[in-house]
């Protein structure tokens, strides 16, 4: 099982679990369940489109998917599957 | 529809590092990390780290946080048995009133500390949160305790 870690200030929609054990052979089945899981995330993670939100980068170990095969970036079984928020801002 | 009202209580260390990495950014926008034991209502915060503002782009009025160093920030409060609860960052020569990008890419849960800094000088210095359901940012009251110092 791959495992999907979930940043803190999204984890008031997955009733506080940090983490989420997840089988799926790509970065996009995970991230489906893991919605399917809690509905409330959804619409944190995936646009009206069902495309993965600008705001959200998505990390497999130490890379960023950009730079591997995106939403399509296969998992085994002791992945870890970081979601990071951007943050940014300015005056 | 009542809204919630939030209370953020910073320690003095807390107060000074964000002001002091203001005025050492100014004139440019600066940005760090801001921790507490737990979750609550005041809502503590015991710890604050720097972290780089890697906006590519005129940083006196932008900031964005790189992604590893975000990742990097959730690992430190693992690691710590602290909890990351907000974002700081500066306004040099602007309110410390969010901006519509501070809104654009807003978290839920965080808090969004906002120091302005004038003439290279830290000046009033206010928190924002996300309001559930609309992209809106509420005020939260920042306190200064020292009581809750020692953690
Ligand atoms: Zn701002």
């Amino acid at each position: 099982m791959a495992k999907i870690l979930i940043p803190t200030p999204l984890r008031k929609f997955t009733g506080n679990a940090a983490t989420f054990e997840v089988k799926g052979a790509t970065v996009a089945e995970a991230l489906r369940a893991l919605a399917e899981a809690h509905p409330q995330l959804k619409p944190h993670l995936f646009d009206n489109a069902g495309r993965l939100r600008s705001f959200i980068r998505v990390y497999v170990g130490e890379d960023d998917i950009a730079t591997l095969q995106r939403e399509d970036t296969p998992l085994t079984d002791e992945a870890v599957v970081s979601i990071v928020p951007a943050i940014a801002g300015g005056s | 529809m009542s809204r919630a009202v939030f209370t953020l209580v910073l320690s003095p260390e807390v107060d000074a590092h964000i002001r002091r990495h203001g005025e050492a950014a100014w004139p440019y926008e600066c940005c760090g990390f801001l921790y507490g034991p737990a979750d609550g209502n005041p809502r503590l915060i015991t710890r604050a780290l720097r972290a780089p503002n890697s906006k590519e782009g005129d940083q006196r009025r932008r900031f964005e946080i790189a992604p590893t160093d975000y990742l990097e920030a959730e690992r430190y409060a693992a690691d710590h048995g602290l909890q990351l609860l907000g974002i700081y960052h500066s306004h040099p020569e602007h309110p410390a009133v969010a901006s519509k990008h501070d809104l654009a890419q807003a978290m839920p849960f965080f808090s969004y500390v906002i120091v302005s800094v004038r003439g290279g000088r830290a000046a009033e210095m206010r928190s924002w949160r996300l309001r559930d359901e609309v992209r809106a940012f509420d005020e939260e009251t920042i306190l200064i305790a020292p009581a809750f110092a020692k953690h």
